[in-house]
């Protein structure tokens, strides 16, 4: 019970990385591949119905963790508190940032928002990977679970690699999936983009999951680092023959077998204590009563599939790729 | 300041600011789902200018709202860990349940609202509205099954020194949140008919284009707040009857009542300083024995004093904290049993005070408007526009009195609820640093208080702009091809 929501979490963090990635990555590529107002326009609206939504699978799998490991939980937000404050922040920006941009009609309040989508998305996904990586690594976690030591505990050499590698990933997926969502010049832009950063953008990616292997490796992490590569690789070989879709597809991939790296490596941690293993939070330690976990299982077995039913419907409706011509005028009062 | 002050400014401040858009978003989406239901039904124009107008409000209330909650759900985590640590196990549940069953569907559908407009099929389109709308009282209902779990833990057993969920329906079926429910959504309508009531009226009085618009929109708005009020009253009455037997020293608290009384007068209000439980500097304009039917359907009982109920506290939970450095400064300090006196009785009195005066400007102008008529002067407009804020501030007391009543527990014990379930605030903050949870409290509020202005300047443009500001421009300018307009349709209420 306890491991099977340990995959829950796992999955939870999955569907959030690879949806609310490329949300992220279009306002990280923003300013890049939206050259006029118009083209930016483009871009934000491939995103706007669903990044809302792709968004609560963040608080779902945080939700969860409190849930089933209130432990982990309790520890991970409040040892990593000041990059969680600017992780935040950031998600405070973008998110009334898209709903406020194209409220009136002025360059210099579309420029403020821009902004703050662009350094916004750039932040919270930097964040995203640091606390991730940090989880993976260990904290300075005494017997209580309280971080001993600096606030800048979760700093470290691995989790600012696993903040370049998330934040690479989000890039290159964003590319991509603008590619496969919008026609004419952007979609174009938009594929040389991935093809032309893929390389090192994808990198600290492979370094980390190198380190991962070396520091906890199992067959199991080793296997999934493989499949990264192999479905980077191909991602990148179907986009390069216009295949957008499939390369999307294997863009999943690969932050599928990311995520059962990271979380092959952890587990039965759910929380290292890199002071002493005997203070680390298992996935027994740090678990709920089986009462709970049942309960949560009973919800989890009917939510699930309902909001995979509406979701994947609105990516349907809103399937078709988006350019230039169905960009109405601005239309705000006065 | 330790890290317990600062913690605590830090959620009274985040919290209060995350339900001044909640009620709004709340009372206003069903609101918005009854108006378009009305133009689907009837094909009236006049209901398609109010949903798109009272829609683009919401919405931009909306994105505010779901951006702070997400900094309330962390919270618990970052700034409340040894809380979270301790209650998880309950307490956890429902909150994964909200974002699980509720923001899913209130985040997706509305996504599908804003953007489905000629997409989606009439129907179907109005089916998104209704399915977004009873999203947000669905999750209203998890978070308020939390938050009535920590006035009156139930369901759940004590095991190894932490409480441990024992039946989930005994939680979501606790009685304090069956009537808290009721009367924070009836608090939600009141905002929203105000804000309707407020909005039309100022554009009555200016004369603006779309009158029929905006006398339907008063109409509503009145009867909405109205109806709520009453609601509220009626639940309200509930939940302190409930008090009365669960947190009998925030009754107290909340009529600075020092003395046992029996009848027990209800205090409307107070001049000189209540804070002390000493009472003799106080004088106070009474309702005889209404205190007593309040707290028990009957004006004759008994209604205990702070003197006689601290006494009592000190019995069961000690008189001194434990000698304990994760206690901080109150470390071994003797334990205050008594809640901020003015804070509990003010705020009682300006959540009732506040409502009243919403529901009956509501009235007024209702009258004042009758057959056509239009007020001229610039009174009418304060009145109009004065009205807005008040039910807001209704909420905050409610919500301030509620929270503060029950200091110095975070968790609360109860004579109905489980025993030995319950926690001092102040054990349960974090193991931080002040410094970490000072920074985030400026960059917090901050930032809340930057877009505070950003929200009030929108907001009153689009009040401003009126119906024309929100419906799509038919005047001059290119118009997109017709022949590809089929299925390359321009998108409607794009970003
Ligand atoms: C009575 C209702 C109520 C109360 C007491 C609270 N909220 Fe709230 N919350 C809502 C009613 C609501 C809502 C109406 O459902 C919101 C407002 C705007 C919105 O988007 O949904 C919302 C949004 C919202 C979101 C964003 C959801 C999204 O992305 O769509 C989160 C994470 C929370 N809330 C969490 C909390 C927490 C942890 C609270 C306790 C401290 C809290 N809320 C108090
Ligand atoms: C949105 C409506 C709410 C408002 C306006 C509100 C208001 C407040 C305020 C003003 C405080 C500070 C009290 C003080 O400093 O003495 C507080 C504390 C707290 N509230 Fe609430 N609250 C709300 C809902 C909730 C809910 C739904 C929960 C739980 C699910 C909750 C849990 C807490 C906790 C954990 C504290 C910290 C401990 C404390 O300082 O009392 N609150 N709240
Ligand atoms: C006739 C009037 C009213 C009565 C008798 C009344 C009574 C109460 C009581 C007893 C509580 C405390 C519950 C507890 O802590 O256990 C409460 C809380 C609250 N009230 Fe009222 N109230 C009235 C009017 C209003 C109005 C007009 C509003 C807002 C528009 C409002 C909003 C709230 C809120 C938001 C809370 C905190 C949430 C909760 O505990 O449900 N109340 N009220």
């Amino acid at each position: 019970m306890e491991t099977f929501w340990f995959c829950v979490i796992a999955l939870l963090w999955l569907g959030y990385l690879f949806l609310e990635g490329f949300d992220f990555g279009v306002g990280m590529l923003l300013p890049v591949l939206g050259r006029d107002e118009t083209e930016r326009r483009v871009l934000i609206n491939t995103i706007g119905p669903v990044w809302d939504g792709n968004e609560v699978w963040l608080l779902v799998a945080g939700g969860a963790t409190f849930a089933a490991f209130p432990g982990w939980y309790a520890s991970l937000f409040s040892s990593a508190y000041l990059p969680l404050v600017l992780f935040l922040l950031a998600l405070i920006g973008r998110g009334v940032a898209f709903e406020y941009r194209g409220k009136v009609d002025s360059v210099r309040w579309r420029r403020v928002w821009d902004t703050v989508i662009f350094v916004g998305s750039w932040v919270a996904t930097l964040g995203v990977g640091l606390v991730l990586t940090a989880n993976v690594f260990g904290l300075p976690l005494d017997a209580n679970g309280d971080r001993v030591g600096s606030p800048f505990a979760a700093v470290t050499l691995e989790s600012l690699l696993g903040a370049l590698a998330i934040a690479g990933y989000a890039l290159v997926h964003g590319a991509v999936f603008l590619s496969l969502k919008t026609e004419g010049e952007v979609r174009e832009r938009a594929r040389a983009v991935a093809l032309r950063i893929a390389p090192v953008a994808l990198l600290p990616l492979v370094v980390l999951l190198l380190l991962v292997q070396l520091r906890f490796g199992t067959v199991w992490t080793y296997a999934a680092a493989i499949g990264v590569a192999l479905a980077a690789f191909g991602a990148l070989a179907r986009l390069a023959l216009r295949r957008e879709g499939q390369a999307f597809a294997l863009m999943g991939v690969a932050i599928a077998c990311a995520v059962a790296a990271l979380f092959g490596a952890l587990y039965p941690n759910v929380l290292p204590s890199t002071l002493d293993p005997a203070f680390s939070l298992t996935v027994e330690n740090a678990a709920s009563s089986p009462y709970t976990l049942t309960v949560m299982t009973w919800v989890a077995a009917f939510g699930t599939p309902a909001v995979l039913v509406y979701q994947g419907w609105t990516y349907w409706v809103f399937r078709k790729r988006i350019g230039t011509r169905h960009i109405p005028q601005v239309h705000v009062p006065q | 300041m330790d890290v317990l002050d600062l913690a605590r400014w830090q959620f009274g401040i985040t919290t209060v600011y995350h339900f001044l858009m909640v009620p709004l978003t709340i009372g206003l989406s069903l609101l918005v789902a009854g108006m378009q239901t009305a133009w689907v039904r009837t094909g009236d124009r006049k209901y398609y200018k109010m949903t798109k107008f009272w829609g683009k409000l919401l919405l931009i209330n909306f994105a505010m709202g779901v951006v702070t909650g997400i900094v309330q759900e962390f919270q618990f985590g970052m700034t409340w860990s040894a809380y979270s640590r301790f209650v998880g196990d309950v307490f956890g549940a429902p909150l994964a349940m909200e974002g699980l069953v509720a923001f899913f569907v209130e985040s997706t559908f509305l996504g599908l609202w804003i953007f489905g407009w000629d997409r989606l099929p009439r129907k179907v389109h109005l089916a998104c509205a209704w399915a977004f709308s009873t999203a947000t009282m669905a999750s209203a209902y998890f978070i308020l099954a939390a938050n009535s779990w920590m006035q009156h833990p139930v369901g759940a057993e004590l095991v190894d020194g932490r409480p441990r969920l024992t039946s989930i329906w005994a939680v979501l079926g606790n009685n304090t949140v069956l009537v808290a429910f009721p009367h924070t959504i009836f608090g939600a309508f009141a905002v929203a008919g105000s804000f309707l009531v407020g909005i039309a009226a100022w554009h009555l009085w200016k004369r603006s284009a779309e009158e029929p618009v905006w006398r339907s929109s008063v109409k509503l708005g009145t009867w909405v707040g109205v109806v709520a009020f009453a609601g509220l009253a009626v639940s309200g009455d509930l939940q302190g009857k409930l008090m009365f037997e669960q947190q009998p020293m925030k009754m107290a608290a909340a009529e600075a009542l020092c003395h046992t009384e029996r009848p027990a007068a209800f205090s409307v209000f107070a001049i000189g300083d209540v804070s002390r439980p000493d009472c003799e500097n106080v004088k106070s304009v009474t309702v005889p024995a209404l205190l007593s039917f309040l707290a028990h359907n009957d004006f004759t009982s008994e209604v205990k004093g702070i003197e006689e109920l601290v006494p009592m506290y000190q019995a069961k939970y000690g008189t001194n904290y434990p000698v304990d450095e994760r206690l901080g400064e109150l470390s071994g300090k003797p334990i205050d049993y008594v809640p901020l006196l003015p804070v509990t009785y003010w705020g009682f009195r300006l959540m009732i005070g506040f409502g009243a005066i919403a529901a009956g400007a509501g009235l007024l102008i209702l009258w004042l408007t009758r057959g056509g008529r239009v007020p001229t002067g610039r009174w009418f407009r304060l009145l109009a526009l004065g009205s807005i804020a008040t039910p807001f501030l209704a909420n905050s007391f409610g919500w301030i009195f509620t929270e503060m009543g029950r200091q110095p527990f975070v968790v609360v014990p109860n004579p109905s609820g489980v025993d030995g379930v319950w926690m001092f605030t102040a054990r349960a903050v974090s193991n931080s640093t002040p410094g970490e949870v000072l920074t985030s409290l400026i960059a917090l509020t901050l930032v809340y208080g930057v877009l505070a202005c950003v929200e009030v300047f929108l907001v009153r443009r689009y009040v401003r702009g009126g119906v024309a500001g929100v419906l799509p421009d038919h005047g001059p300018g290119p118009k997109p091809d017709q022949a590809d307009r089929k299925d390359d349709d321009v998108l409607s209420f794009a970003y």
